[in-house]
């Protein structure tokens, strides 16, 4: 659809569709100035299309999959060890007889992460990647045959540790909610602004440290945060001692009451920032 | 390195587009990369070579173009540069902005030979 309807041209990349359309037009002319075409014949052909055109559209698909059933789908994302299997842990033994609960789970290898979710009594796929350093919409749709979404309010999608390359990869998901811990320092949205500029919840976590490493400073991390232009919340918590637990939650439940909402009235939404988001879709029209 | 999961799905691109176009090769290949898409060209230059082995695109060449980093504030209406880490309008210093060009990642145009 893109590739026709034009919405990729951007006032920075307008220039390159001309320029080939005319070096394009040039040759055919050329061609047809000499009566027949010449046995092989080289010509430009302008795309104007993502690269990851082909996840994305796996990735609109798995969010159809999604709302069909009113589930809200949350990519989780963080740096390797910052917590995210933890409070998927303590988000299920608060809520897990308020809302019913899916993981899927990314890593390279073993299943560890999905036992202890299962451990919790929910369901949980894991998705060993081997090698690769993110998780892709292909991976989430063939992991979506082992966690039935019919019952389910909330699935969330634990992605591969990794501050860099699964915010590359739309999922599916509605929300993206990337993890800071206090012992990776206050200034990683500076250092990884593309994960955190894709942000729609920043969640600092393992604050019960903070008494231990001075060094890291909320404020400085939320100064960082917004300074990628990101208006987004910021939360901070303990999944172990608890504390801050309950904003969390609130989020949470928030977030899950409006995709039943959105469902009911056969709407959908998609997390904040989209790569390419206005820029693709024209001045204005955010 | 997810570079090279890229430049897989860039020649699986490239493959559609040879069938389409009716050409036997691909000699040269047009990217746009800008510094917020979260990829590095260097690392997209060292991968194609590998995901196009064997393919239409085999030997082609890669050639790869930045995009500015540029935002547009919601307070002042202002259109400035701006830097990867830094997103804040650079005439009145707001954070509210929006970006309008520099998470490229396209595949711009392609050169083929088409014919037997």
């Amino acid at each position: 659809m893109c590739n026709t309807c034009g919405c990729n041209v951007t006032d920075a990349n307008r220039h390159l569709l001309d320029e080939h359309a005319d070096h394009d037009h040039h040759h055919h002319h050329h061609d047809h100035h000499h009566g027949e075409p010449p046995a092989a014949a080289a010509g430009t052909v302008a795309v104007l299309k993502r690269l990851l055109d082909a996840n994305d559209h796996e990735a609109a698909h798995n969010r159809e999959h999604f709302d069909e059933y009113g589930v809200l789908a949350i990519n989780l994302m963080s740096s390797p060890g910052s917590g995210k299997t933890r409070l998927l842990e303590a988000t299920i033994e608060a809520l897990g007889g308020e809302l019913r609960i899916g993981v899927i789970e990314g890593d390279l290898e073993t299943e560890n992460d999905a036992a202890r979710i299962r451990a919790k009594g929910v369901p949980a796929h894991q998705i060993t990647t081997g090698t690769a350093c993110h998780l892709d919409a292909h991976m989430v749709h063939d992991a979506l045959h082992y966690v039935p979404l019919q019952g389910l309010d909330v699935l969330f999608i634990e992605n591969v540790g990794n501050l860099v390359c699964p915010a590359s990869f739309d999922l599916g998901q509605h929300r993206n909610v990337t993890l800071l811990s206090v012992t990776e320092g206050d200034d990683k949205p500076a250092k990884y602004p593309v994960m955190f500029r894709a942000a729609d919840l920043m969640l600092i976590t393992k604050t019960d440290l903070l008494r231990v490493i001075e060094e890291f400073s909320p404020e400085r991390a939320t100064d960082a945060f917004r300074a990628l232009a990101q208006e987004g919340p910021v939360l901070a918590l303990s999944a172990k001692t608890g504390v801050g637990l309950q904003e969390w939650l609130g989020w949470l439940r928030s977030e899950v009451a409006a995709q039943k909402a959105r469902a009911a009235a056969g709407k959908a939404v998609r997390p904040k920032v989209q790569p390419d988001g206005i820029a693709l879709h024209g001045r204005g029209a955010a | 390195m997810h570079e090279l999961s890229i430049c897989q799905a860039l020649v699986d691109q490239l493959r559609d587009l040879a069938a389409r176009e009716s050409a036997h090769r691909i000699t040269r290949v047009l990217l746009r990369v800008g510094p917020m898409s979260g990829v590095v060209p260097e690392l997209l230059e060292h991968a194609f070579p590998i995901a196009a082995a064997g393919t239409v695109a085999d030997g082609a060449a890669i050639a790869i173009e930045g995009a500015p980093v540029r935002v547009r504030c919601r307070t002042c209406g202002a259109e400035t540069n701006a830097e990867p880490g830094s997103l804040v309008c650079g005439d009145c210093g707001d954070f509210r902005t929006d970006l309008l060009t520099g998470d490229e990642l396209l595949l711009v145009s392609v050169e083929l030979e088409r014919g037997p």
